[in-house]
């Protein structure tokens, strides 16, 4: 008999929707039909049936061939290249638990290397921001219950986090706002007539790059000055009619994405967004949020910065205390100044998400992939290490876009001998150890792996 | 040959999320990725036809698109390339101090290249470092 499972969470994007229903085979290996889940939740669940998921290691040969090899080999290459390197980097965990995050820590230490995510090329510049000006946040739920004026700049929810408008922002019904749909305005700035726009109130087609002018034309209206007559391609009028909108809301929400990260202005857009959240507190309440782009990219952030006290690009080199300088110390700007020796791709695809030449710079050294299926990270690589998929055949804690944790469950049984993130780098980081002559430092949710002779102590 | 020159931005779309997942040499994600987006305006100054290829080149490299008819109304000026490997080809990894690459907002020319052929995925990262050992 297929089973039902209910309450599933999707491994896919910020809004880490925890109400997937997953019809799995009664032997819990295939899965058979996703519910509630958008598109890419869907392709992502039934991509786990996919055959040919690699379930061994795969090293790159002289001749330019992938051979499988087994775990133990793996590990033992991975290990001894980390511990060769000078200044290894390990980069992802978009999509991976909070386990695997936590466990990754551990060999970075003992590597000396430079330990950072995703948010590197996304929301990075929005730490920083953050870091400057605070973070006037609240949880997605109060957005559904409470916001009636919800402004979307330069994200476009519709295409990538594509429930993110029914479960939280434009359409649910919430305690206060239990008309839904009809009770919000709904405002879009974006350079493009997105599908997000389409459904917007009012749409500000921005002059790209733009992001700060409009930002700042925003606080000036609201306190009490004029403007020219136009800023950012938006002319005065319409400026002000959608600060009044924003002022006049009961509660008003600000969505923020790439459009501003990914522009000039970087840090200082999110930082003129921020600003503005605190100016619109002196009207009403308001608040902002960073759409994150994976289910757990804000898991990263929280475990690291409780691990390091820092949220990304953690150079771990110095071997005495962590340091973090973006733009020194991240990914894409050590890699191409060559300052990396050894790059580890985990949970993401940096071979097609880095910019070209990034990858080039990064290829030049020993080049490890940790990824459960192919990528293009994964054909490129020296070594490619598959490992269950979070959130489908394994389960882990998760942080959404939002900082609140979600306990994700795995719906199907793993592939065979493949282990999870956590387990993996549990063993490279022993192997570590072995290889050093040093004594592994185990927390204390660790101490089966400290006493393995008696695995039920706690 | 008549070039023209636009701002690009590179973004998601619910296409290239939805093949991504089914893995990046699926023919989907080809589909999906390997297009760009501009107002018709901008083709017919350009002289591209739609759906015929182009070549996009930044200060930084180069990349055989399609050029399509915007999915989402782009307006003159602007073109986009959807997140992905032929968008990388062409981005900058310049990131004014803050670890995030020029994504979107950089200036490219396009050109017309109706002769020249999409290359997939593979051959294009597996390319870039020297790995590729099939086809062209």
């Amino acid at each position: 008999m297929p089973k039902l499972i209910k309450g599933v969470g999707c491994p896919y994007c910020g809004s880490s929707c925890d109400d997937i229903e997953v019809l799995v085979s009664d032997d819990e290996t295939k899965i058979l039909e996703v519910h509630n889940a958008c598109i890419i939740g869907t392709n992502l669940f039934h991509h786990a049936n996919d055959p040919t998921r690699p379930k061994l290691p795969r090293m790159r040969q002289p001749d330019g061939s992938m051979k499988e090899v087994t775990y133990p080999e793996a590990i033992d290459w991975m290990a001894k290249t980390m511990l060769k390197a000078k200044k290894p980097l390990i980069y992802g965990f978009g999509s991976t638990n909070c386990e695997g995050m936590s466990a990754v820590a551990r060999i970075a230490e003992k590597a000396g290397a430079v330990l950072d995510n995703c948010a590197t090329i996304c929301h990075g510049p929005s730490f920083l921001a953050i870091f400057d000006n605070g973070y006037p946040s609240c949880t997605l739920g109060e957005a559904k219950n409470r916001a009636d004026v919800v402004v979307f700049w330069g994200c476009n929810p519709m295409h990538a986090h594509p429930r993110h408008t029914s479960r939280y922002s434009i359409f649910p019904r919430g305690y206060f706002t239990q008309k839904g749909q009809m009770q919000r305005t709904v405002l879009c700035i974006d350079p493009r007539e997105t599908d997000t726009a389409k459904l917007a109130d009012h749409h500000l087609m921005i002059d790209q790059g733009h992001d700060y002018e409009l930002f700042d034309a925003f606080r000036t209206v609201l306190r009490g000055f004029d403007i020219p007559e136009t800023v950012a391609g938006i002319p005065r009028e319409k400026i002000k009619e959608a600060a009044e909108i924003m002022k006049k809301a009961k509660f008003c929400m600000i969505f923020f994405g790439m459009g501003c990260t990914h522009t000039d202005g970087r840090n200082h857009n999110i930082d003129a967004a921020i600003s503005l959240t605190r100016d619109l507190n002196e009207h009403t309440k308001c608040s902002i949020m960073a759409m994150r782009g994976h289910y757990n990219i804000a898991g990263p952030g929280q475990v690291w910065s409780w691990q390091f006290g820092f949220p990304y690009c953690i150079d771990l080199t110095k071997g005495s205390h962590a340091h973090m300088n973006p733009g020194e110390t991240s990914s894409v700007d050590l890699a191409m100044r060559d300052e990396v020796d050894c790059f580890v791709n985990v949970g993401t695809d940096a071979g097609a998400h880095f910019p070209i030449q990034a990858v080039q710079h990064l290829k030049k050294h020993p080049f490890i992939a940790i990824d459960p299926n192919f990528c293009m990270a994964s054909e490129i690589a020296d070594l490619h290490i598959p490992v269950r998929i979070a959130g489908v055949d394994e389960p882990g804690v998760v942080y959404r876009m939002d900082n609140v944790p979600i306990q994700f469950r795995a719906v199907i049984k793993g592939l065979p001998g493949v282990p999870s993130d956590e387990e993996l780098f549990d063993m490279v980081y022993e192997r570590m150890c072995e290889l050093t002559n040093t004594q592994p430092v185990w927390l204390a949710a660790k101490a089966d792996r400290k006493y393995p002779e008696s695995p039920a102590v706690i | 040959m008549p070039k023209i020159e636009l701002n690009m931005i590179t973004q998601r779309s619910i296409e290239e999320g939805a093949a991504m997942e089914k893995g990046k040499t699926n023919p989907d994600y080809f589909d999906a990725c390997s297009i760009c987006e501009m107002h018709p305006e901008d083709m017919k100054r350009a002289g591209i036809w739609k759906n015929t290829n182009v070549r996009v080149t930044s200060e930084c490299g180069t990349v055989i698109v399609k050029a399509i008819m915007p999915t989402q109304y782009v307006p003159p000026g602007l073109a986009h390339i959807r997140q992905g490997v032929w968008a990388n080809q062409v981005v900058p990894p310049r990131t004014q101090s803050t670890g995030t690459p020029q994504y979107s907002g950089f200036p490219v020319t396009i050109e017309p290249a109706p002769a020249e052929r999409l290359k997939t995925a593979l051959e294009l990262v597996q390319g870039a470092v020297g790995l590729w050992k099939g086809g062209q």
